[in-house]
């Protein structure tokens, strides 16, 4: 500031003569930023934007997977099919039920295990490398090995509890039982991923807080549960949104885990994703399968829309306090 | 690799360490070293971690009828050979294989062009609509493409790629995440003067970009490419929806392995493991570089 003030202003330069080749470029230097976000966005307008807008269109008509290009009008027939099916509510409440038990302790979980690796740790990048492994891993590689360690007969996990006196459960027609299997599946994907994500919000609170929490003498749970989740609360709120979105379009685990399109015998741990695809390329109606499609996206704008008003009123809350 | 003449360059996250490592230090001196519990925890967390993969190789290197013994073997035993050529025969694995190295690798350099393109135009360029078309892409970003695979699917049966790779391919390029962090890391990592520097000596937009814009981002880049290649070898939905068995992906054939139509379970292992192996290698050279690309975009989104 002081520098520039005892600076002499330097005169403007002359303005360069406007020549053609000039004009030319600076026009074409105003239309090029559009050549850049081209090829993005004429991809993104074509398998992404018209897909996702063009699914509410399609739910209101009859639509046949082998002939996907005649469209018969039947206004909100789908629909009120969709309301009058068993399954389809038997799947909604499955999805809401694996949901709660694949999201809650995965994410309990992480927060504990990232407190831990927040710690003054040796091996450290192994340590997180190794919790990130089961997200390097497909969903159907990973639900096919747990689809074996949860055998009625020869599963691993039945010998265990066999050994400790529980014994056999059948993983496979038990609706507790196997939403309990297919939720295990999503909690060892995604709790290393979590964790990590948790760690990278831990890291990022300031390390002064802590230091006058400590000089105050608060213990170091009251840390936790003064500094760190109130400092997390926006990472937070994001891995709930994350993972209940996932939660909604659970797939690959349940149509791998008897590789079944039913989801069991009596629909047990059928989700609606499952049931999306059942619709669709199990009985061939693309038409109803846009319908499941948009009940779920409405369905992912209440709980996003839930999840924001509670955040937004906690920080108002904590702002009048 | 790192020998450039450029400037050199500090991505984002790395700027960080100095201050938080003396942050560290100064904990230290307390009790913030990790105790034996901590450590116990943890790894009780890394074996139920990798018992998972252990146990494939486990189960894909034994017969059948091993697998059907009570107690079960714990070991890898001497068939994995066997199954493996059992697999390659009955699901085509090695074609999967190879459709997933086509797939994965066109849509990571796509991908990777596309978003390292369209984000530098929202970092640096100003242009009329960049606020509207960012929160369009941002906005997309958390509706899972799942919900509209019907009209894709409509769409690629209209245009005659059904069972076709590019059916797969090109969707896969659409990625508002890459745009968004690419945009991110730029923001950050390439100063405004550096391309007022360049415009000054005469160079056009297209020039920055290549001799500029891209070194400058090419750690960012790497990430992205990273985290590409392992989400679209995993992808599953649609995939499935979109090739079948006569032209799989590794997916496709190991929804057809459990798909019931083959019956051995250490076949089905023996496949798993095969299409594992790939995304498994890359994450072992590569992990730590995944670790630091999830932390650094959860700090930013």
């Amino acid at each position: 500031m002081t520098l520039s003030a005892l600076e002499t202003p330097a005169p403007p330069a002359p303005p360069p003569p406007p020549s053609r080749p000039n004009r030319a470029r600076r026009a074409w230097q105003k239309m090029s930023p559009y050549a850049y976000i081209a090829p993005f966005f004429t991809l993104f307008a074509a398998f992404g934007l018209f897909p996702l807008i063009y699914t509410a269109f399609v739910s209101l008509y009859r639509v046949e997977l082998q002939t996907p290009g005649d469209m018969e009008w039947r206004g909100l027939d789908n629909y009120t099919a969709l309301f009058s099916d068993d399954f389809f509510w038997t799947s909604l409440r499955n999805t809401f039920t694996i949901g709660v038990i694949s999201t809650v302790p995965q994410l309990v979980m992480a927060l504990g295990l990232a407190h831990l690796l927040n710690y003054r740790l040796r091996a450290r990048t192994f340590l997180r490398t190794a919790m990130l492994l089961p997200y390097a891993t497909s969903v159907a590689a990973a639900t096919l090995v747990f689809a074996q360690l949860f055998g009625r007969d020869f599963g691993l996990i039945n010998y265990v509890a066999g050994l400790v006196g529980i014994g056999p459960i059948d993983w496979q027609t038990g609706t507790v039982a196997s939403q309990i299997a297919v939720s295990t599946i999503v909690v060892w994907r995604w709790t290393g991923y979590n964790a990590l994500i948790y760690l990278a919000g831990m890291q990022s609170i300031p390390q002064e807080l802590y230091e006058a929490a400590e000089m105050d003498g608060a213990s170091k749970w009251r840390q936790f549960f003064h500094v760190t989740l109130p400092g997390l609360r926006p990472t937070i709120v994001f891995t709930v949104i994350v993972s209940t979105i996932g939660a909604t379009q659970l797939f690959g685990e349940p149509l791998l885990f008897e590789g079944s399109i039913s989801g069991g015998i009596s629909h047990q741990y059928q989700t609606l994703g499952l049931y999306m695809y059942e619709q669709g390329w199990g009985f061939f109606h693309l038409g109803r399968a846009a319908a499941i499609a948009w009940v779920m996206f409405l369905l992912i704008v209440v709980v996003v829309g839930v999840n924001a008003l509670l955040a937004y009123r906690r920080t108002r809350k904590e702002a009048v306090r | 690799m790192t020998t450039l003449a450029d400037p050199p360059v500090t991505p984002p996250v790395r700027r960080e360490p100095p201050t938080r490592r003396r942050a560290r230090k100064s904990r230290a001196g307390r009790t913030n070293h990790a105790g034996k519990l901590t450590y116990a925890i943890l790894t009780v967390a890394v074996l139920v971690s990798a018992f998972p993969f252990y146990w494939t190789i486990v189960a894909a290197s034994r017969s059948n009828a091993d697998l059907a013994q009570v107690p079960p073997s714990l070991l890898p035993g001497p068939h994995l050979l066997r199954n493996f050529e059992a697999v390659l025969e009955e699901a085509d694995i090695g074609k999967a294989l190879l459709n997933s190295f086509i797939v994965s690798g066109s849509i990571t350099l796509g991908t990777v062009l596309c978003c390292t393109l369209a984000g530098f135009a929202f970092a640096k360029l100003r242009f009329r609509g960049r606020g509207a078309l960012l929160a369009v892409t941002v906005g997309t970003m958390m509706i899972p493409p799942q919900l509209g695979v019907i009209p894709l699917f409509m769409l690629i049966a209209e245009l005659q790629w059904v069972n076709q790779l590019q059916a797969v391919i090109l969707p896969g390029l659409v990625s508002a995440f890459g745009v968004f962090f690419m945009r991110q890391y730029l923001v950050q990592s390439l100063p405004d003067e550096l391309i007022e520097a360049a415009r000054v000596d005469g160079a056009s937009t297209a020039r920055i970009f290549w001799s500029i814009v891209v070194p400058v981002a090419r750690p960012g880049m790497s990430v992205l490419g990273l985290l590409t290649f392992m989400a679209a070898w995993n992808d599953f939905f649609w995939p499935i929806v979109a090739l079948s068995s006569s032209e799989p992906t590794v997916q496709v054939a190991l929804r057809q392995l459990g798909g019931g139509y083959v019956h051995d379970q250490s076949v089905i292992m023996a496949g798993t493991l095969l299409g594992t192996l790939p995304v498994l290698l890359v994450f072992g050279l590569l992990g730590r570089q995944i670790v630091g690309g999830i932390m650094q975009g959860a700090v930013k989104g």
